[in-house]
């Protein structure tokens, strides 16, 4: 039974607050001391900075899609530029915002404060990781300015290898980068958790966030190799014509797809392990409540990593794959179903007798929540296998990887964000205006996917430029929701920004919460703590947190 | 300080023994202790490893593939290789990685003269194996067995035309030589990449290591190097029977 | 004034029905259906069951009326109650899916069979009595019909949604679906694997017609010879007869009924002559010598088309005797014997 819980937003004195005067922000300064930095906090904001960048691009890209469906034929872009425009938005949004997204910001900022650490393990690799990331970045943007690329974000052989005369070689040269940042990442992470905890921190001990990024990052790490590979091979077969892919010479077009979707599949829980890992902290800040089942959720956050591994068939069930194995595959796929499940439920009943409060980052878990379970579900579909011939390649499909991404992830993101944002910067934005937003955001995105949904059912295939006219009044409402939704992203880049200069003071831990990285200044030290910490409770212990808060002053500058 | 970071409180007090002791050279600061930074130099290679087994693997999944549908085409195609030179490259690189290990232990027991030579030796056996498999590329160059455009099966359909004992294939099965000459290419070719990073690297440390940065106690870069080196030299080791070895009856002839 | 059209459309054509569901008109739609309306309910009450327990939770607890928060570690029978359920629903969908899945990939035995050649950017149909149709395929209602396709170039996708039923369609193999259509009228085909330029140009109609209609059609539109005859032709022309003559000592083996059988090979496997094996037997035959034959047929990849490959398939399935090979033998020796006429084109 613990003492009455402190109430969360405890600001300090507005009138005389002011930031902690020695910070990772300014304890340097100067363009160069950004840009050769080590210190994982510093390469975070450089992430944060690019991928929102990307992000935008992307989404330029998916509004100009959401414009040309708005009538039945096509008549806003030629079909090439269109193809070219679903094409680039699956890239950027994929590779150059998804993966990298929580982890390379948020967890690179978080990892080594959650478990006492001063920097992650390679500092230096992390900062190649950044580069290599910009890297691929600009590669992507020259092969739009040539041109463009229009494989579709799948690269499709033959498709790619001998019937475009696009700049599909830049692009896999782009995306063969983007891989190696993320397998940097993912290499740091792990060696990382398991060499620089701090004293006392054991696994058990350590913040759900932290399992969820070990266990993506062990996904990164086997994984995008196989794709490093798989690009290669698209490119030799395209500048060489050396046949590997090709039927007339005795290559297979189908290897192709098991090499390419062996990542892919994978790639997709890459980008949605990071994001539970956000909400099983929101969630128990919100409610002061220690996540329930933490040792289920831990290991279900394995489990997902897993099984992840063995389900890349489903993609192909129409493929002519044999029946036999569609038959195994879609088994596997309904087993790794199950772990998300129980995460879901485990988060639900983390509320049960907890005492909640409902903050920005709060309604965006509650999104998630929702939106992650509907988008979950609707894979179950697309698993059974006489469902999936329905289903698969059409805008079923499109809604389904919607929900889980952006219903999904790109809330878990928006939450950490926001979550995070008074650590990360020292400043709290205006909470009226977010909640604002993240209500705008949801709308915004029903509208927008939920009718894709009934258009799968009725057949409208995916990567369609013009489409029959009885599909018209699902499409408006689709584009009329993206516009809605557009509001709801720019709307935090606004405020965030804003927050910067004129936002309040937020001192060391606004929502009262028990890690690691609330228990010092906001923003922190460059070497994160003044001492390094002995860990001597549980994770999520908010009766140590009690226990602290009233035996020490929480101190501001 | 040797012991495995396992008692947290005796760790904690390592940790606050150490700080009030000077420093070695090359402790980086996030790092709590030596050891730990040790431990975690050489966690990562070995996780790099890994990263590195999953990107041969699509080729040798292709390669595996590719073998049980075109058997015959692989069998004729492989036992054009030649075993001595392949042989001769299989003992080179285990001799270059020979003298690697002995690069480790001359970094491990000091001895700068000595580390230095070893390195040279295994920059030149690798320089070696580079050298004749330039040597195999270029006959493979003028044989018309490159895959791609100028790719010409000729030689296994009609090979007493060329003076070879092989049976001749018919023309489709031919034909599918070149699949096996892409893996060969893309294969060795992929693993000879990684030597001549790994060459690049190791002039790297040469220079380093003749500055005598090795040989005060900071192994690290040496044993961790040692780690990649021995790497490329089994996924030689799985190559070499792979590729050249395939259906071979020497005492049959 | 471009808004009103649409809110018009809106209105009507929406209230209307039936824009929110495809139209039921095969066998298969009502199986199909069933699977769907019962993922549709467990989502529905998947989802339903989250949302109350976040409202209601939130609600109960929320920090005006429950201020101090009580630690729960955890309840082993509410995780195993939530781990079980749920995967006890997903392997319901999966042994449904997979029954479904096995109907509609393994045809019946008396389906009538068309080919589907897809290339970019087009479908064509073709009937074994030979009518051709470019992106659309008439189909009789009442009688399975499978459908044996193969791309020219690039990955394409054969979807009639009205009949719920899609199958890849692969360059180098042949891939195959069935259906048996149970309502006249005319149905969208699309092509759902991205394709390049003309993806979304590359669909056509499916016109179900009646046994009567569809009889009345076939007289209609034969264009020619049909597809076995177009392969009789070409097994002469390309010289297949030249070995596979059917003489006792001919150096190739007699084809005659091979269609269906199981013939031993020369690596002493043993396979079933169905279409794939016929395509791949003409293009790679040295992998495919039949049992007591020497590997000397010379492989065709790349001089005859898929629409080629089909037509020799399709000959050989109907192929019982070699009477009429011999006949083409004979006019082919005594063509290359006479010196040609003038005016007269070989064969």
């Amino acid at each position: 039974m613990s003492a009455p819980s402190p109430t969360i937003l405890k600001l300090p004195d507005q009138s005389s607050a002011t930031m902690p005067k020695r910070n990772f922000i300014n304890a340097e300064h100067g363009l160069l001391s950004w840009l050769l930095t080590g210190d994982h906090k510093r390469i975070a904001i450089l992430y944060l900075i690019s991928i929102t960048v990307f992000f935008f691009i992307g989404g330029a890209f998916a509004g100009l899609i959401r414009l040309e469906l708005l009538t039945p034929q096509g008549d806003l872009v030629s079909s090439d530029t269109y193809n070219k425009l679903f094409t680039m938005h699956g890239i950027i949004m994929v590779f150059l915002f998804l993966v990298p997204s929580v982890p390379a910001t948020i967890g690179n900022f978080l990892i080594p404060m959650m478990i006492g650490a001063r920097d992650l393990a390679f500092p230096k690799i992390n900062l190649l990781s950044w580069y290599l990331y910009i890297a691929a970045g600009t590669i992507m943007i020259a092969s739009m300015a040539l041109g463009g690329v229009d494989t579709g974000w799948t690269f499709t052989t033959p498709l790619s290898t001998h019937y475009l005369n696009t700049h599909v070689v830049t692009t896999a040269v782009a995306v063969f980068i983007a891989g190696f940042s993320s397998i940097f990442t993912g290499l740091n992470f792990i060696v990382t958790i398991h060499r620089m905890r701090c004293p006392g921190m054991t696994w058990f001990r350590m913040p759900l966030f932290v399992w969820a990024h070990y266990a993506a990052s062990i996904l990164m790490v086997l994984g995008t190799p196989v794709l490093a590979i798989t690009l290669v091979l698209v490119g030799l077969e395209r500048i060489f014509g050396i046949g590997v892919f090709d039927p007339t010479k005795g290559g297979d077009p189908l290897l192709f797809q098991h090499l390419f979707w062996f990542y892919s599949h994978p790639a997709v829980y890459i980008m949605i392990l990071p994001g539970m890992a956000v909400i099983s902290e929101v969630v128990s800040t919100f409610a002061r409540k220690r996540v329930f089942g933490y040792t289920a959720v831990a290991f279900s956050s394995v489990a997902i990593a897993l099984f992840g591994f063995f389900v890349w068939e489903h993609h192909m069930f129409i493929m002519g794959v044999s029946n036999y194995s569609a038959l195994v595959f879609s088994l596997l796929t309904m087993l790794v179903a199950v772990p998300s499940a129980i995460k879901i439920f485990n988060w639900c009943f983390t509320l049960q007798q907890g005492s909640i409060t409902f903050e920005t980052p709060m309604l965006y878990a509650f999104g998630f929540m929702g939106l992650f379970t509907i988008g979950g579900l609707t894979g179950v579909f697309l698993g059974s296998l006489g469902m999936d011939i329905q289903l698969t390649e059409t805008y079923f499909i499109v809604a389904h990887f919607h929900f889980v991404m952006v219903g999904g992830m790109l809330m878990a993101f928006l939450a950490g964000v926001h979550f995070w944002w008074p650590k990360m910067t020292g400043r709290m934005y205006p909470e009226s205006l977010s909640k604002l937003a993240a209500v705008v955001t949801f709308i915004g995105f029903n509208l927008t996917f939920m009718p894709q949904f009934i258009l799968g059912y009725l057949g409208m295939p995916r990567r369609y430029h013009a489409y029959p006219p009885e599909f018209q009044v699902l499409n408006v409402l689709s584009t009329a929701g993206a516009t809605v939704l557009g509001v709801g992203y720019l709307l935090p880049v606004l405020y965030l920004a804003w927050s910067l200069k004129y936002g309040a003071i937020a001192g060391d831990n606004p929502w009262q919460a028990t890690g690691l990285e609330w228990q010092t200044q906001s923003p922190p030290l460059t070497e994160n703590f003044p001492e390094i910490p002995i860990m001597d409770h549980e994770a999520y212990d908010y009766e140590w947190l009690e226990h602290k808060t009233q035996h020490e002053v929480t101190h501001v500058g | 300080m040797d012991s495995a970071i396992a008692n947290p409180q005796a760790d904690h007090d390592a940790a606050e023994h150490e700080h009030e002791h000077v420093f070695v050279p090359q402790h980086r600061h996030h790092f709590a202790t030596e050891e730990q930074q040790r431990e975690a130099g050489s966690f990562g290679m070995w996780l790099f490893l890994l990263t590195e087994i999953m990107f041969f693997g699509g080729l040798f999944f292709a390669y595996l593939l590719y073998r049980n549908w075109y058997y015959d085409a692989f069998v004729a195609a492989s036992n054009q290789l030649s075993i001595p030179l392949g042989a001769s490259n299989t003992a080179i690189l285990i001799t270059s990685g020979f003298f690697m290990a002995l690069a480790v232990w001359a970094a491990e027991v000091r001895k700068k003269a000595l580390l230095v030579v070893f390195l040279i030796f295994t920059t030149l056996f690798g320089l070696a194996f580079l050298g004749i498999k330039y040597v195999e590329y270029h006959e493979k160059w003028e044989k018309h067995h490159i895959p791609g455009a100028s790719f010409d099966a000729s030689e296994f359909i009609n090979p007493s035309a060329y003076g070879l004992k092989e049976n001749p294939l018919p023309p489709d099965v031919a034909q599918k030589t070149q699949m096996f000459f892409f893996l060969y290419f893309a294969m060795t070719g992929m693993h000879a990449l990684h030597m001549i990073i790994g060459i690049g690297l190791l002039v790297w440390l040469l220079a380093r290591a003749q500055r005598g940065d090795f040989t005060q106690g900071y192994v690290a870069p040496i044993e961790n190097f040692g780690l990649y080196w021995h790497f490329v030299d089994i996924v030689w080791l799985y190559l070499f029977p792979l590729l050249y070895l395939i259906n071979r009856h020497p005492l049959a002839h | 004034m471009g808004i009103s059209p649409v809110l018009w459309q809106f209105l009507v054509k929406w209230l209307n029905a039936s824009a929110l569901f495809p139209s039921e008109a095969s066998t298969i739609a009502p199986y199909m259906d069933a699977l769907y309306f019962f993922l549709l309910s467990i989502t529905l009450i998947g989802v339903l069951l989250v949302a109350t327990l976040l409202v209601v939770f939130s609600v109960r607890y929320r920090k005006a009326v429950h201020p101090v928060a009580t630690q729960i570690e955890g309840s082993t029978l509410l995780e195993a109650t939530w781990t079980i359920i749920p995967l006890g629903l997903f392997l319901i969908c999966f042994v449904w899916g997979a029954l479904l899945y096995f109907r509609i990939y393994n045809p019946p035995v008396n389906s009538m069979n068309i080919y589907i050649v897809g290339k970019q950017w087009m479908w064509k149909a073709e009937h074994p009595g030979g009518q051709h149709e470019i992106n659309a395929l008439h189909v009789p209602t009442g009688q399975p019909i499978q459908l044996t396709m193969i791309s020219q170039d690039v990955f394409h996708s054969f979807s009639i949604p009205a009949f719920r039923i899609k199958r890849e369609v692969i360059p180098g193999r042949y891939s195959t679906v069935w259906f048996e259509a149970t309502t006249p009228g005319q149905y969208h085909l699309f092509c759902t694997q991205y394709c390049g330029t003309n993806h979304s140009a590359m669909i056509g109609t499916i016109t179900a017609l009646s046994p009567a209609d569809y009889k009345k059609w076939t007289e209609q539109s034969t264009s020619g010879m049909s597809l076995a005859q177009n392969g009789e032709r070409l097994f002469a022309s390309m010289g297949c007869n030249a070995c596979h003559s059917g003489n006792a000592a001919a150096r190739g083996p007699s084809l005659a009924g091979v269609y269906g059988s199981t013939l031993r090979l020369t690596n002493g496997s043993q396979v079933l002559v169905n279409d794939a094996y016929l395509r791949d037997a003409i293009l790679n035959p040295s992998q495919h010598v039949t049992s007591g034959y020497t590997p000397i047929m010379p492989t065709y990849q790349g001089q005859i088309s898929e629409d080629g490959l089909i037509d020799l398939v399709e000959y050989l399935k109907n192929l019982n005797s070699n009477e009429r090979v011999q006949q083409t033998l004979t006019t082919t020796q005594s063509e290359q014997a006479a010196p040609p006429a003038s005016g007269v084109a070989k064969p």
